[in-house]
């Protein structure tokens, strides 16, 4: 590790991502339909995850209330195409925004607490959101949710309910969540962020305001979570409080645990690991979430830095 | 000769309460600009609460604290940092995880911008002082205990700062490291105001111009190392009232 390579650890880091990019579209010619089905859902759910380890993998701060987030983006997308009758794109728009002002202010109050207090607080924050959406059940229809039809699902002319559509569509979001990711690992503010997660005093006292880099790791985490929350809603057509639940919230902390927490990939490997870990016990028992469960308890105690963790550990030490 | 000039750091009347006790009680306090300045006195004497405050690590009960000529009292901490003073931990407090390189880099790359060179010049030149410039790579957390307390020494040097306070930095090295430290400190005296708190009394009598001496939160006594040396009420504070 100390002599000097001819490539730069994040150049390097950034190839490798790129291929697993290019994989991922040459899947879609190869994947049976299930299993290309799948692999858009997952691909979505992992910027989801992604979002999610900006925070907790990055950052060092355990949110419980992510779902929230991911909520805020997919009734921020749903709700005004259907009550409004917005197209996409400004639905996508009102997404996003809906998602840094609920992440900013949420961050703002929940960032007066740390260690377990703000994992509570975070809980807490995500049940009101999971009761409101509830208690306005006249136009979010709670539990049960609404549909988006096929027809008002069409941006920049391409119908996100054609699974080539939907899978490409998945794959960019997925590229750019992935990409911006490595970019911010690897700025000064990202470093910074890392500094937190490692000695969050010992930042303070060399002078950076760790309040507003951990602040705006919430809006980060936060609005790309809202993100995917909103591609889901738009991509599958489906808005419900389901998704707001703490179920939800606890999911992303599985994916990245299991997929390797702080590394840029682990969100991704995690998502897939898990999907497929209830998918396949699903299909011979129906106590699947038994050995979902007795799965990921081998895996925390045999590779507890994740997947990618340890394979970084291991292998490629220069991955972001 | 005492020269009146508006002193580098200077604390006016600061008290820290926890609760129901005072850790520091109404101290006045001030160095000249260039001075290196030991603070000693008993376990529990309020040193590192003192230093606490006037790097803004603990907010002040009451009080006012002037860094520079400007009132810092309500600045926070990585604000005052900024202004030009840096703090070493009592306890040694580094990135574990990350190598000796990016534990500098992260100490000083907000001084230089977007100027990388200037930022890998301070990184190896700051190692260097503190002879840790061939360990470069390596996990912070690998080092032993004395060589990390020198590179959290190496951290606060890379921030050029005007102001340097370490928290007894000495606690753990050997007696060879004690020898570079001391010679160290006195390099860099010229260029900067130190602060120290020290148990090393070899130490303190090495490189302090001043001491302050603090016993119960309050100001025993401050003088030279021979005017402390011989101060009736310093040994009474270190050895008890019975054996004085």
């Amino acid at each position: 590790m100390i002599e000097k390579t001819g490539m730069t650890d994040a150049r390097k880091s950034l190839y490798f991502h790129l291929g697993l990019i290019g994989a991922l579209f040459i899947l879609q010619f190869i994947l049976p339909a299930y299993h290309h089905g799948n692999l858009a859902r997952i691909m979505v759910l992992a910027c989801y995850a992604m979002g999610y380890n900006i925070l907790f993998g990055y950052t060092g701060l355990l949110s419980l209330g992510h779902a929230m987030f991911f909520a805020a983006g997919m009734y921020g997308m749903g709700l005004p195409m259907v009550h409004l009758g917005w197209t996409p794109e400004p639905a996508l728009i009102s997404a996003i925004v809906v998602g840094v002002v609920v992440s900013a202010g949420i961050g703002f109050l929940a960032l007066r607490t740390s260690g377990v207090s703000f994992m509570i607080v975070t809980l807490m924050f995500a049940q009101a959101g999971f009761l409101t959406i509830l208690y306005f059940g006249e136009w979010t229809r709670g539990d049960e949710g609404f549909v988006i039809k096929q027809a008002e699902r069409v941006m920049a002319g391409f119908d996100l309910s054609q699974p080539t559509n939907r899978y490409n569509a998945a794959l960019i979001l997925f590229s750019i969540c992935l990409l911006l990711t490595i970019r911010l690992v690897h700025s000064r503010f990202g470093r910074v962020m890392i500094a937190i997660r490692e000695n969050e005093e010992r930042t303070h006292m060399l002078g950076y305001d760790v309040h507003f880099h951990k602040w705006m790791a919430v809006i980060m985490s936060g609005t790309m979570a809202a993100l995917a929350g909103a591609a889901y809603a738009l991509l599958f057509g489906y808005a419900g409080a389901t998704f707001a639940s703490v179920q939800y919230s606890i999911f992303p902390l599985l994916w990245v645990l299991l997929g390797g927490a702080g590394t840029a990939l682990g969100p991704f490997i995690g998502t897939l690991f898990m999907f497929y870990l209830i998918d396949l016990s699903s299909s011979f028992t129906t106590a699947y979430m038994l050995i979902a469960g007795l799965a990921l308890v081998l895996l925390t105690l045999f590779l507890p830095q994740g997947l990618v963790g340890e394979f970084r550990r291991k292998v490629v030490p220069w991955l972001s | 000769m005492a020269i009146m000039t508006t002193p580098h750091i200077s604390a006016d009347g600061i008290s820290r309460h926890f609760g129901g006790l005072v850790a520091v009680d109404q101290v006045d306090f001030a160095v000249p600009r260039g001075e290196i300045r030991a603070i000693i006195g008993p376990n529990g004497a309020g040193k590192s609460t003192f230093v606490g405050m006037l790097c803004g690590r603990i907010p002040v009960s009451a009080g006012r604290i002037m860094f520079d000529g400007k009132d810092v009292t309500a600045l926070p901490a990585h604000k005052r940092i900024r202004q030009g003073i840096a703090y070493t931990f009592q306890i040694t407090s580094i990135y574990g995880r990350l190598s000796l390189k990016d534990n500098v880099r992260l100490a000083t790359s907000w001084r230089w911008g977007n100027d990388e060179q200037a930022i890998q010049n301070t990184i190896e030149e700051s190692l260097e002082k503190v002879g840790l410039a061939d360990r470069m790579d390596q996990m912070a957390g690998d080092l032993s205990y004395g060589h990390q307390r020198l590179l959290e020494i190496a951290m606060g040097i890379s921030q050029h700062p005007q102001l340097l306070i370490l928290d007894e930095p000495t606690q753990g090295l050997a007696d060879s490291e004690i020898a570079g430290f001391v010679k160290l400190i006195r390099e860099l005296g010229g260029d900067m105001t130190i602060l120290l708190i020290e148990h090393n009394m070899n130490v303190v009598m090495d490189t302090a111009d001043q001491i302050t001496v603090l016993n119960l939160g309050k100001v025993l006594a401050t003088g030279t190392p021979a005017d402390i040396r011989g101060n009736r009420d310093v040994q009474i504070a270190y050895l008890g009232e019975t054996h004085a």
